[in-house]
């Protein structure tokens, strides 16, 4: 690489990166000052979990991403799996297209029309809503990342598995769904940090007593930043940064044999 | 156009008037045919002419769109693939990548009620049959490519099927190995007595497996038959051509005489030659390159040309002969190694044999 090649990386990267350093930075930060630099010390974190708000609102976060997580990679598999294997049936690009529509959707037209779908049915807004409401949008990328694993996908195996006798069932079971296991659970990954990190679409369907982290954090900070909202940061991506290189090595892994 | 066999006594499978149709293209077009039990038959036709599809409808990947198939008297036309009493060996081998050779082997055998001590014996059994015993722990991706073949054999062999259907089962390997697992496929069917249906491209590997051989043209079955009558009494120049490199000289057939040699006229003068025809029809004389007797050593019915050698070719086991005829055409003729008497040299005249039993009257 050249050495301007390599300075422009430097650069890009730093772009990207310094404002998240200097918050991970500033999460070890001693002094009670946001933006007084005094000693390194992980005293934040302390008071961090010792925040019963916060601690109450990670936990919804988790238990709304993970169910969310889990209805989106049913839906979007089995959404993947009828878009690729039903071949050119009428209204097809339709189909596709309103399942992606949600990903590129503003996310407060989003929450707004989720809202108004709540109110309208009269379902009252908690965890319940949340859990709809992530799934809802997290479907469409988790049908994208099954659908590219199902176009390299080589159906001879499951006619060799029907030609051994499987029924339809088996077939699915036994051969198709291990071999696509590792892009739903990059799916399922994938969904799990988008719900995570979401502020807009929970402002709107959330209710009382289901305050998810983001929201938390939002409202604190807008007392005020302080230390301790740093280091809740600096777990979160920590979390997500976990997640997502785990999405990778799955999907990275697809490519090889399996 | 193919000659009508006799049917056997009770016919293993039974295909009727077969036909399969993608959109406006015909892929299998009233194919009829029957297979005894235990019988090897190769589908012999270049890509595209039907025979892959065929298979499948065998297999049931595909349903026709008339006609019937029936095994052992019972109507397969519309049962799915999982309840056929059929199996597959496929081109690609479609071994399952997440499942050990065991695992891929013994895959036919779960459902089947067998104990686990039971099934172990099976899968046992079947890697021994294929030589790879030893291999039952390994991956799919970790075996050479003659390896995966034999655990595709094993694995459609499991259920033991009164029919096994095998698409290009050799296309994938080199040719030295093909050649020693023409001779073991060879030997396993007949060591099980499953009646055997192959598709292949390749003439020499058909007349090498099979006790028949039924050749495809653009999705009609054109001529059915052991591979000796297929070679030297072809149905149609297609089929002449189709099996092996042969020599067709264009002509009119003469007047219809006692006996099976009829006299053609050709640009080279007239030769006698077996087959049938209306007088005065256009026809080819078709010919193999083997059969030509350069020196004039053609037997009693023979028609005897003048030409010239225009090129001899060494080949290690035979010698191969181009000859230009007084009207320009060139022979191919081939003679094996070593040869008796003094060998021809090129640019001299020579005479070319035509023996009337070894050239046959074809369709224009």
């Amino acid at each position: 690489m050249s050495l301007f090649a390599r300075a422009t990386l430097v650069l890009a990267l730093a772009f990207l990166y310094a404002p998240i350093l200097v918050l991970v930075a500033y999460s070890f930060n001693a002094s009670k000052l946001v933006t007084v630099w005094g000693g390194v010390s992980t005293r934040w974190y302390g008071v961090l979990f010792a925040d019963g708000p916060l601690i109450a609102a990670a936990l919804v976060s988790l238990k709304v991403a993970l169910l969310s997580a889990a209805i989106a990679s049913v839906l979007g598999t089995l959404a993947a799996l009828a878009l690729d294997r039903h071949g050119r049936f009428v209204g097809r690009g339709a189909y596709t297209g309103l399942l992606y529509a949600p990903m590129v959707m503003p996310e407060v037209i989003t929450g707004l029309s989720l809202l108004l779908l709540f109110v309208g049915i009269g379902l009252e807004r908690g965890v319940a809503t949340l859990v709809i409401a992530h799934a809802t949008f997290a479907t469409g990328f988790v049908a994208v990342v099954v659908g590219a694993r199902l176009k390299g996908f080589d159906r001879t195996l499951e006619e060799a598995a029907a030609d051994l006798g499987a029924t339809p069932a088996r077939v699915f079971t036994g051969i198709t769904l291990p071999l696509i296991a590792p892009s739903v659970a990059a799916g399922f990954l994938l969904a799990f940090t988008l719900s995570l990190d979401d502020l807009v679409i929970a402002s709107f369907v959330s209710g009382p007593g289901a305050t998810t982290l983001p929201m938390r954090l939002y409202s604190q900070v807008r007392l005020g930043v302080s230390p301790e909202i740093n280091a809740a940061s600096t777990l979160m991506i920590a979390t997500v940064g976990l997640v997502v290189l785990a999405a990778s090595w799955l999907t990275a892994r697809r490519g090889r044999g399996a | 156009m193919h000659a009508p066999l006799p049917p056997p006594a009770a016919p293993l499978l039974r295909l009727a008037q077969v036909t399969k149709r993608f959109a406006a293209h015909t892929a299998v077009d009233a194919v009829s045919l029957d297979l005894a039990s235990g019988e090897f038959v190769c589908l012999l036709g270049p890509s595209g002419c039907g025979k892959s599809t065929l298979l499948r409808l065998l297999a049931g990947f595909e349903t026709p769109d008339s006609g019937t198939i029936h095994l052992d008297g019972a109507d397969l036309t519309a049962l799915p693939p999982h309840r056929r009493p059929v199996n597959m060996m496929f081109q690609s081998y479609a071994l399952f990548p997440h499942l050990s050779v065991a695992g891929n082997v013994g895959y036919g055998l779960k459902g089947l009620g067998l104990s686990r001590a039971a099934l172990q014996e099976r899968v046992g059994g079947l890697l021994q049959l294929v030589r790879l015993d030893g291999f039952a722990a390994r991956k799919p991706e970790t075996l050479s490519g003659g390896q995966r073949q034999r655990v595709a054999l094993a694995r459609a062999l499991a259920r033991e099927p009164r029919l096994l259907l095998l698409d290009e089962p050799l296309s994938a390997l080199d040719r030295a190995l093909r050649e020693e697992t023409q001779g073991e496929l060879r030997a396993i069917q007949r060591r099980l007595g499953t009646s055997f249906v192959v598709v292949t491209h390749d003439p020499a590997e058909a007349m090498a497996l099979a006790d028949r051989v039924g050749v495809m043209e653009r999705g009609r079955l054109v001529q059915v038959g052991p591979a000796r009558t297929l070679y030297e009494r072809p149905a149609s120049r297609f089929v002449a051509g189709l099996l092996g490199d042969v020599n067709l000289i264009e002509g009119r057939l003469g007047p219809a005489v006692p006996g099976a040699v009829r006299s053609v006229e050709t640009a080279l003068g007239p030769i006698r030659a077996g087959g049938e025809g209306e007088a005065g029809a256009a026809v080819v004389v078709a010919i193999r390159p083997e059969r030509l007797g350069i020196g004039g050593e053609g037997g009693s019915d023979a028609t005897e040309l003048s030409g010239t050698l225009a090129e001899a070719t060494f080949l290690g086991d035979r010698l191969r002969y181009r000859v230009t005829m007084a009207d320009g055409t060139v022979l191919r003729a081939s003679a094996p190694l070593p040869i008796t008497g003094p060998a021809p040299s090129v640019g001299a005249a020579v005479t070319v044999a035509i023996p009337a039993e070894s050239a046959r009257i074809l369709p224009a």
